[in-house]
């Protein structure tokens, strides 16, 4: 199950939401669409799962092109829109049914599906009561279940996590990362602790085009640039004389001093790009009789790497 | 693929949204109220006028579905497109014309289910005096032809805003202006009134409900129907351009 998209641009008037962007999914992945909100994410899912037809450029879903295949595309996928849209009227089972009557399943298939769904999402408390009864985190469920009741081979979700408590996001991440073992997964989010966590690839995205692609390891890797160290030291000498010998180090750029409290002087050390002061730091204070109370090094962070592609493209 | 599992999604659709009128009171209340309002003119007038016949009732049932049909119809796809749930329904296997079908069925059935009661009165009467069957049938006939044009109608303007009110008013008025379309002919030219008469609901409706099931009233409706709905399916297309 992969999904390869080609150069693909979506006007909206005359207003460009998605400016020619080109991606793969293979079959197994969890795909992290990540970027800031407008950045034309709901908009791909838009097209992929077939709602609105692209400007122009292709899609093609395990072969099947979007435009002449459309059913068999349709099959193959489980969408959850952007802010999960349900029928409140209808109890859980009654719209799990729906969902399931409408992908053509019926009788025993639906009933063990369905089964198979409400234990799955953990729905087995409220499967009789109706849906504008049920609390965000509950509802979220019964979307990714409605998303996977005919079992596809590819679950789109856009935004799974917005709006529920830290609780329930820890809960849909992990369904999310045990459905992603068997399917292809494609999940969009501007929560950026959200990719670490559940995705194995992400796509940055911004203003319509893609700024990145990769794991977000491999991201982090990328975009690493000068990497702060904080360090406390315990010394009789004072703080601008701690200071001075720090900045002698090989490596270090910048010495920042953040605060003193009796002996106990706190430094930022910015290094030069690639290199880790770490060892050398230690030697010194071996050497100098300073007592090494913390030393943290602060890595880029994914955040960082987004922060960075998208705001300044952005602020262009 | 054969003709008939193409339109099998119908079912769910139209079970759907039955389902979903008796489950909330709209059925209820529509039944009841439509009962209440003919039953009291027709019974009413019933004794003063004397005669065994369902007449006073067919002329009374129109005006009502006038104001009940956009009502009951309003919804069907503005609160899908309001809420949203038009993109899941849409990104399902099933074609627009399953979607528009199975929702125009379900309304449309549930107008026949209100209608169903007013059997009654014709079994009363029945037995009361001599009654003249021809039109009894032609009258129903007629009255469930012309509330299947104004479902198609006011779901076409369901499918032009996400907002009910809007959705009411417009299907109210559309259904509104096609009943009247005869009741305007002495102010029109004359070589538009044949044309006008034609267009207008009413027209049929009384050519059907004298009891004469002719072909060219049925077509009438039938093609007024088809035309509506195309247009609906259109509408809902509307996302695509």
């Amino acid at each position: 199950m992969s999904i390869s998209v080609h150069n693909l641009t979506k006007y909206y008037g005359r207003e460009k939401a998605v400016a020619g962007i080109s991606f793969e999914v293979k079959t197994g992945e969890i795909l992290g669409f990540l970027g800031p909100n407008g950045a034309g994410k709901t908009t791909t899912m838009k097209i992929v799962t077939c709602y609105m037809p692209p400007s122009s450029g292709t899609v093609e879903v395990d072969g099947y092109n979007i435009f002449d295949r459309s059913m068999e595309v349709r099959r193959k996928i489980g969408y959850l829109p952007e802010n999960n849209p349900l029928y409140l009227d209808m109890n859980v089972v009654e719209y799990l049914d729906y969902a399931a009557r409408l992908h053509g399943m019926n009788g025993e298939a639906i009933s063990q599906r369905l089964k198979l769904m409400v234990d799955v999402c953990g729905l087995g408390s409220v499967r009789h009561k109706d849906i504008g009864e049920l609390s965000k985190g509950y509802r979220q469920r019964v979307g990714l279940a409605q998303a996977m009741i005919h079992d596809p081979e590819m679950l789109i979700l856009d935004e799974p996590t917005s709006g529920l408590d830290p609780n329930q996001i820890v809960e849909i991440r992990k369904l999310i990362k045990d459905i992603g073992e068997k399917k292809t997964v494609i999940l969009s989010t501007h929560i950026l602790s959200e990719v670490q966590a559940t995705c194995d690839r992400v796509i940055i995205i911004n203003e319509g085009i893609i700024v990145a692609d990769g794991t977000p390891e491999k991201l982090q890797q990328e975009f690493r640039g000068a990497e702060a160290i904080t360090v406390e030291i315990k010394s009789s000498e004072p703080a601008d004389a701690v200071a001075v010998k720090l900045k002698s180090l090989a490596g270090v750029e910048a010495v920042e001093r953040s605060g003193t409290s009796g002996h106990t002087h706190s430094f930022t050390l910015m290094t030069a790009k690639g290199s880790d002061v770490r060892e050398e730091l230690f030697n010194r204070a071996v050497a100098e009789r300073w007592v090494l109370l913390e030393l943290t090094r602060k890595g880029t962070s994914l955040e960082e790497v987004f922060h960075k592609l998208t705001r300044a493209e952005g602020g262009s | 693929m054969n003709a008939l599992s193409q339109y099998r999604n119908i079912i769910p659709i139209f079970r759907k949204e039955l389902r979903s009128y008796f489950n909330s009171a709209v059925a209820y209340v529509v039944i009841v109220v439509f009962l209440g309002i003919v039953g009291w003119f027709y019974t009413s007038n019933l004794f003063l006028i004397n005669s065994a016949s369902l007449r006073l009732m067919f002329d009374i049932v129109p005006w009502v579905l006038l104001l009940i049909v956009p009502a009951i119809t309003m919804r069907l796809l503005s609160e899908e497109k309001k809420s949203g749930t038009i993109e899941l329904l849409v990104t399902k296997p099933l074609s627009d014309t399953e979607i528009v079908l199975g929702k125009f069925l379900a309304a449309w059935a549930l107008v026949g289910i209100t209608l169903a009661p007013t059997l009654l009165y014709y079994i009363t009467v029945a037995s009361l005096g001599n009654i003249d069957h021809g039109p009894v049938v032609g009258g129903y006939v007629g009255l469930l032809l012309m509330a299947g044009v104004f479902v198609a109608i006011s779901l076409f303007a369901s499918s032009l805003t996400e907002n009910q009110v809007i959705a009411f008013i417009i299907g109210f008025g559309m259904v509104f202006a096609f009943f009247m379309l005869d009741k305007i002919l002495p102010y029109v030219p004359e070589w538009l009134t044949t044309t006008i008469e034609f267009l207008g609901v009413d027209y049929h409706l009384g050519n059907i409900s004298r009891g004469v099931i002719d072909s060219r009233d049925v077509v009438y409706f039938l093609s007024l129907l088809g035309f509506t709905l195309y247009l609906t399916m259109l509408s809902l297309n509307r996302r695509k351009w």
